[in-house]
Order: structure tokens, then sequence, then C-alpha cells
């Protein structure tokens, strides 16, 4: 069994519909880009994995947590998968510390001090350690997205939900946020990320998802992918035109 | 203009003046305090709170501000022991004070919980938190935030509308002040040190609220 089983999964927006049956099943410790045009369905896809979308046909699982549309069901998937958004959503009114604090203390029920423990643990792991007492509005883009990691880690899921995290930092802060991403998949961490930075996916990456017009184009292994586009939608997108 | 200002009555009278302006602030306190513990309860109720909630709250807000405070006060303290609900003056005061602020702060916080920008809530949800814990430990402290400076005024104009409840003889600053000069005839100078209180108390209430503001959200954030 995998570890997320994605089933022909379809989403409708009113008459849109932006899944026409997605298959993909990820296994323990990969590391999975998402590429594709804007409109493509893949943040939407993301989005249904953590149950942020429903979805109207097809099953999405996680570690055995069923996507189902209740409160009880929802929390259970939302404890094994964390999710990183592009524009960081941090709570403004709370420190770094406390950013990554609350959902322990207030999900997980954890003690104040030992919450406080994995904090400082978890912001020492993305580098920013000596930012427990600043507040949102104190950090750069990039140090915010790094703290909004840290903030997904503390509840220690067992995959992770990248949804364009560095599309919306200046570009000298994109590899510090980046960084950190490739050392959560050296350390075995099963990341799903929708991403532009091809780059990162070529080097990075275990399998490469193209999508488009709501379904998976190619799926493969990314030197495959980025060397051998074999479509000539993904040719295109790769900016290959001969 | 050839009057006399005669203020010798302060000295017999003051007594009354103080009992009055105590009455006046517990009026505020308690207003103020279940007046917007009452709001956020309906801001939150028509802003995300279940869908059949929301046309009973609707009503009640819309039937407060489109009424006025001293017929609300008339009705809470001559019109309900017709149904067999007698209330003191002072408890009719505090209940109707508490009942009209809470719908005005009603409409002011869902302003604010509606700026909340979308992420918030996914934020929240995505970390495992049910839609209840999201607003209570994310979106609420912002959103007063937001409407702080709003909400700070509606209160004031609340304590200033207390006037209103020493028609129903609730002892508060007013009714201190009518008593006055209906005992010394000295209109003008009781009203005067009445004004000059409410006035202070004004100043005073505005100050104590902006502290509150400073200390309940972070100097930092949104500002």
């Amino acid at each position: 069994m995998s570890l997320i089983e994605i089933t022909e999964v379809k989403k409708r927006f009113g008459d849109n519909e932006v899944l026409k049956g997605i298959n993909i099943d990820v296994e323990p410790g990969e590391v999975i880009a998402i590429i594709g045009k804007s409109g493509s369905g893949k943040s939407t896809l993301l989005r249904c994995i953590n149950g942020l979308e429903t979805i109207d046909e097809g099953s999405i699982s996680v570690a055995g947590a069923q996507l189902l549309p209740d409160e009880l069901h929802l929390k259970a998937l939302r404890l094994k998968v964390g999710m990183i958004f592009q524009q960081f959503n941090l709570f403004p009114h709370l420190s770094a510390g406390k950013n990554v604090m609350l959902s322990q203390m207030v999900v997980k029920k954890t003690p104040k001090a030992e919450a406080e423990e994995m904090a400082k643990k978890m912001l020492e792991r993305v580098g920013l350690g000596h930012k427990f007492d600043a507040y949102p509005d104190q950090l750069s883009g990039g140090q915010q997205q790094r703290v909004a990691i840290a903030r997904a880690l503390a509840m220690e899921p067992i995959a992770l939900l990248c949804d364009e995290i560095t599309s919306a930092l200046d570009p000298e802060l994109v590899n510090e946020v980046l960084a950190v991403v490739k050392e959560l998949a050296s350390e075995g961490m099963t990341l799903l990320m929708v991403t532009h930075e091809m780059r990162f996916a070529r080097d990075v990456c275990s399998r490469v998802v193209f999508m488009h017009m709501g379904r998976v184009h190619e799926i493969g292994r990314p030197e495959d992918v980025f060397a051998n586009p074999k479509t000539p939608e993904l040719k295109q997108f790769l900016g290959m035109q001969h | 203009m050839n009057y006399a200002f005669d203020y010798g009555w302060l000295l017999e009278y003051w007594p009354v003046l103080l009992k009055g302006l105590a009455i006046t602030v517990e009026l505020t306190l308690v207003g103020g305090v279940f007046g917007v513990a009452l709001g956020v309860a309906c801001a939150w109720a028509r802003a995300l709170g279940p869908k059949w909630l929301r046309p009973i709250v609707t009503t009640y807000v819309e039937m407060i501000r489109n009424t006025p405070f001293l017929i609300q006060l008339f009705f809470i303290f001559f019109g309900l022991p017709s149904l067999g609900v007698r209330l003191g003056e002072l408890e009719a005061a505090n209940l109707a004070m508490i009942i009209n602020l809470g719908a005005y702060g009603c409409e002011i916080v869902r302003a604010g919980i509606q700026a909340t920008p979308k992420g918030q809530f996914e934020a929240g949800a995505s970390l495992g938190m049910s839609r209840i814990q999201t607003f209570w430990y994310v979106v609420l402290i912002p959103a007063l935030q937001r409407i702080w400076p709003a909400l700070s005024s509606q209160i004031v104009i609340v304590m200033l509308g207390s006037a209103a409840v020493s028609q129903i003889a609730a002892e508060d600053l007013t009714f201190a002040a009518n008593f006055i000069q209906s005992r010394t005839f000295r209109a003008f100078e009781a009203y005067f040190v009445s004004t000059a209180i409410y006035l202070a108390l004004a100043i005073a209430l505005r100050q104590m609220l902006r502290g509150l503001g400073w200390s309940l959200f972070p100097k930092r954030s949104g500002r």
C-alpha cells in the first residue's frame, strides 16, 4: 500500500471540471514535483489532498486516513499531512515561536513547556532558532516561509504539501527556503510540491508530474521528463519548440 | 447678564454626584464587558456560525439598531413586568446597555472578521484546528485589532447614552444632576459640573481603551 493514494479524483467548480480523473500513488520518502501551466489543476489537486477543497468523485487516502468531508475525518487526515502556502499565512498576532506552538497545544493538547521545546527545535531546524520572539512582520518573506515550515513540521506530519512556496518571494530569498526543503527531502520526508523551480525539481525530486487540462499528462523520473518529454504540450511547457 | 454663579451647593451635594458617578461607571463597565462579549458572539454567529442561527441574530441586531435606546430601556423596565419579568432599575439599565452595545458591537466586529484573509482560515484548518478553534485562536484577535478604534468609540457612545437610564430612576450621574438642580435651582451650575464630569469620564475611558488595545495586541503586527 502506498503512503498517499489518489484514485480517479474528479473536481468541478460549477461547470468547470478542473480535475478530470487523477491517479497518483506516492511511496514513503518520495519527493514529487507537480508542474504545469496555471489553470492546469495542480494547486487544486494539492488542496484536495488535505481537504481544503472537497472532491466530487474518486478517493484520496493518506496512510489509511480517508478524505471524508466531516470534521473528524478531516482532522485525522490533516494530522498526517502538513501544508505550506504561497502566502505563508503566519498568524500575525503571534510571535514565530507562538505560531509554532499554537496548533500543538490546541489540537494535540501538548503541554506548554513541551510545545515550546518542540517549537525551539523546529525553528532551529529551519535556521531560525534566534527568531523565536520575532513577530511575522519583523521577518523577511523567506524567514516567514521557514517559520511556516517549522509550524507544519511541529505537528509531526508524515507528508508535506507545498503549494508554490517560493512564488511570493524575492529571487534572493528563494534559495534559503529551497535549502530547507532539500534538507527535509534528504531526511526522508515525503513531499508533494507544486513548483515553478524547474532546476530544483530536476535536482531534488524523485518523480515529476506534469499536469495539463486537469489530467496527469506525463509522469516519470525527472531525468526522463525533462530530457525526453513525450508530448508536445510538455515540450512546449518546457520551452523546447522543436 | 447679572446672574451670580454659585457653587456653594457642591459642599453639601458632592456625595450625591459621587454616587451618580459610581453608578455611571458601573453601568459602563458591566455594559462594556458583557456588551462586547455579546457582540463578539453575535459577530461569530453572523459571519461564521450555523445557517439556522444567522436570521435570529440578524433580527436581533436590526431591531436594536433601528429603535431608540430610550424605548428599549422603557420596554425592558416598564414593558417586561407585564410578562412577569420584573427588574430593578439598575438591572434593567445594565441589561439595556448590554443588549444595545451587543447589537452595534456585532456589526463592528463582523466587519473585522470578514476582513480576515482566507489564508488564515486555511492555515488553521491545515494544522488540524476545528473551525471554532481557528476563530478563537487565529481570527479573533487580529479582527478585534482591525476594528478596535471603532469599537472603542461605540463603547464611549454607550457610556454617554447611559444618561437615559435616569428616566427609569436609576441613580446615575444625570439623575444626580437633575436631583441637585431641582433642590438648589442652580441648573446652570449643576449641569455644568455634570458635563465636566462626563467629559473627563469619556476622555479617561478612551485612554483606558487605547491602553487595553496596546496590551491586547502586539505592538508590531498590522501597524
